[in-house]
């Protein structure tokens, strides 16, 4: 599903040069549920921008799903962002002045899904994550891992072939971080590939494999027994 | 671009976000305002001018005899000019090309009476061609006309003031007014724009005046007027023409500045018109110094815009907005405020302008207007130009990485 090599990202500070990615080769299987771990600074997000498309490698190969992401123009980008990828971020970024329901559908305004199909695979996805009943609340009525939830049900609507999480639960505390870790293994366990970002070990543990960064390299990779966030959530 | 969907995502954004639409709407809707209004204002200006200089006819000169004051072929100097009717038939004569019409002008000093009222008012003996030159205009009853002049008649046409005064409200027309001892048949009442003491002046027949002064042939001021067509430099060369013409005739020396005076309108016309030349220039500049400073508004605006909008615009792009859909989003929205706002705030301006009417004249601002085809066009160009000032920084917009957008706080 994923396969990258040799990838290499430096960021201009003034004069000098911070290379923070420095030789990355990994790949990932459809269906796999990928921790990658590090201290900040050791690339971790970067990497997960790079997936992401939201930011461009210097150098090494990508492909995803068999495509080759290189030089993509920024519509190129784009659609690729909304055909493949579904993203879930730390500081949840809905839109705020958009409801609930609005902010899932969004994706879908993109593919140009019509306005009730979209309506009703929002309030579906909603369903999924058990929010239904705030699909007309606005972002600032909710609490943060309802949030999260909602930009879990936004990243899921698209159907993306894998979902991005860059530190899912870092604004969230250690009960509703193990709720949205449940949700994310159950969306795992139907198939879907998910890479999640994360520094917190017991996060990392609800993942079926983690990879550790460290200064740009990739130090570790190993498969785990994976722990149910569902033993944590009464 | 255009579908339905599009424009319910424009108009959810704009209901979403209500002071920014306010804000931004409010600043062309106030730009727009104050273009009409100044442009409206300088129309009104005009207006005001127009009606002080042009109450009479432009085309006009007006001859006046004076006391010479050197010698000049046996004549002694300090020899009071007259003109007299012969002056009127030769001018006639030798001018057919120039002239358009003639007319004297006698002036004196009147008791007028009738019934218990009286007052002194000044008459001019004139002919009918006068009603041209002073642009006379007739509220009821007719001007003097060419049988009066033939027939010495006793009919005066009097000043609207006049009627008011002596009349008391009631018709004047037909009745019989004593005037310094004798009596005229009132046959016109007129009014003039040339303010109220035009309208107290009581116009008679210039042969009248002749037989009542012991039939002279004198009169007093010639006043008369070239064909408009023949051109600012052929009335010049006109005036020349019959400077000569008269001095010739009445034995006046050619360099004697006393002798004869030509006053010439078209002097003042050609003031006038640059006069209001300048002024359409100013109210140009102040129009496009307007409209010049909403668009560098709209810009502002726009920048700020696309400022508080950059996270939202990284979030949609990271659910797959491409760049074309971004800056669509940005000016498709500000069209719709711009074009709604400064269609509001053209109305409120020329809603403003056409009720003012005649209540800033003490202003010298009277009956300001807009011509509206200019109040749309400065809209759209308005618009057009917020478009465009929108455009680049919606560009910015979309070119900046998704990634740097979300990382705005």
């Amino acid at each position: 599903m994923i396969e990258i090599k040799d990838l290499h990202k430096s960021y201009k500070m003034g004069s000098n040069s911070l290379h923070v990615l420095k030789g990355i080769n990994f790949s990932a299987e459809a269906g796999e549920l990928v921790a990658i771990m590090g201290s900040s600074g050791s690339g971790k997000s970067t990497l997960l921008n790079i997936l992401g498309m939201l930011d461009e490698a210097d150098s090494g190969e990508y492909t995803l799903d068999g495509v080759p992401i290189k030089n993509l123009s920024e519509t190129k980008a784009a659609q690729y962002r909304n055909k493949f990828l579904g993203f879930v971020f730390q500081s949840f970024n809905l839109i705020n002045y958009k409801s609930a329901m609005e902010n899932v559908a969004l994706p879908l305004y993109y593919q140009r899904v019509a306005r009730k199909e979209r309506q009703e695979k929002a309030l579906s996805y909603l369903e999924r994550v058990g929010l239904r009943q705030w699909a007309t609340h606005l972002p600032n009525e909710l609490s943060g891992g309802q949030k999260q939830r909602v930009a879990i049900a936004r990243a899921m609507a698209a159907e993306p072939k894998v979902l991005l999480a860059d530190e899912p639960t870092g604004a969230l505390d250690s009960k509703t971080s193990y709720e949205v870790m449940d949700l994310i293994q159950k969306i795992n366990d139907e198939g879907n590939t998910i890479l999640v970002v994360t520094h917190e070990e017991d996060i990392a543990h609800m993942c079926k494999r983690i990879v550790h960064l460290r200064d740009g390299v990739i130090v570790e990779d190993k498969k785990v027994k994976q722990v149910r966030a569902a033993e944590y959530v009464q | 671009m255009f579908s339905r969907d599009t424009w319910k995502e424009i108009f959810d954004t704009i209901k979403k976000n209500k002071l920014r639409t306010f804000l931004s709407g409010f600043t062309v809707a106030l730009g727009i305002f104050i273009v009409v209004i100044l442009v409206g204002f300088t129309n009104g200006l005009q207006n005001t001018f127009d009606e002080f200089f042009n109450d009479d006819a432009t085309n006009t000169f007006f001859l006046f005899p004076g006391r010479t004051s050197q010698p000049y072929k046996g004549y002694k100097s300090g020899r009071q000019i007259e003109f007299d009717n012969s002056d009127l038939a030769d001018i006639k004569k030798n001018f057919p090309m120039f002239l358009e019409y003639i007319t004297p002008r006698t002036t004196r000093s009147a008791l007028v009476k009738y019934k218990s009222e009286s007052n002194n008012y000044t008459n001019r003996a004139v002919g009918p061609a006068h009603q041209y030159c002073e642009k006379t205009i007739m509220m009821k009853g007719r001007y003097l006309n060419e049988t009066d002049i033939k027939d010495k008649a006793k009919h005066i046409v009097i000043g609207r003031l006049v009627e008011k005064d002596l009349f008391k409200g009631e018709n004047s027309i037909g009745k019989y007014v004593d005037m310094g001892g004798s009596a005229f048949k009132v046959i016109g009442v007129f009014q003039d724009d040339g303010g109220d003491n035009e309208e107290r002046l009581i116009y008679l027949p210039y042969t009248t005046r002749q037989l009542i002064e012991k039939s002279t042939d004198k009169v007093g001021q010639i006043i008369l007027a070239f064909k408009p067509q023949i051109g600012y430099a052929a009335a010049m060369t006109f005036e020349t023409k019959l400077d000569k013409f008269l001095r010739d005739k009445k034995f006046i020396d050619p360099e004697d500045p006393n002798g004869l005076f030509i006053r010439n309108v078209a002097d003042n016309y050609q003031q006038n018109q640059q006069f209001a030349l300048v002024l359409g220039i100013i109210s140009s500049v102040f129009a496009l110094g307007t409209i010049i400073a909403g668009i560098i508004g709209i810009s502002n605006i726009m920048v700020f815009v696309v400022k508080e909008r950059t996270k939202e615009l990284g979030i949609r792009k990271a659910m797959g907005a491409t760049p074309a859909s971004v800056i669509g989003t940005i000016l498709m929205e500000s069209i719709v405020i711009t074009a709604f706002s400064g269609f509001v705030g053209m109305m409120i301006g020329v809603g403003l302008l056409s009720s003012l009417g005649e209540k800033l004249e003490d202003f010298f601002i009277k009956n300001p207007y807009i011509n509206i085809g200019f109040a749309v066009f400065a809209t759209l160009v308005l618009i057009v130009f917020g478009a465009l000032a929108g455009y680049v920084p919606a560009r910015r917009a979309a070119k900046i990485k998704p990634i740097v957008a979300l990382r705005d706080e």
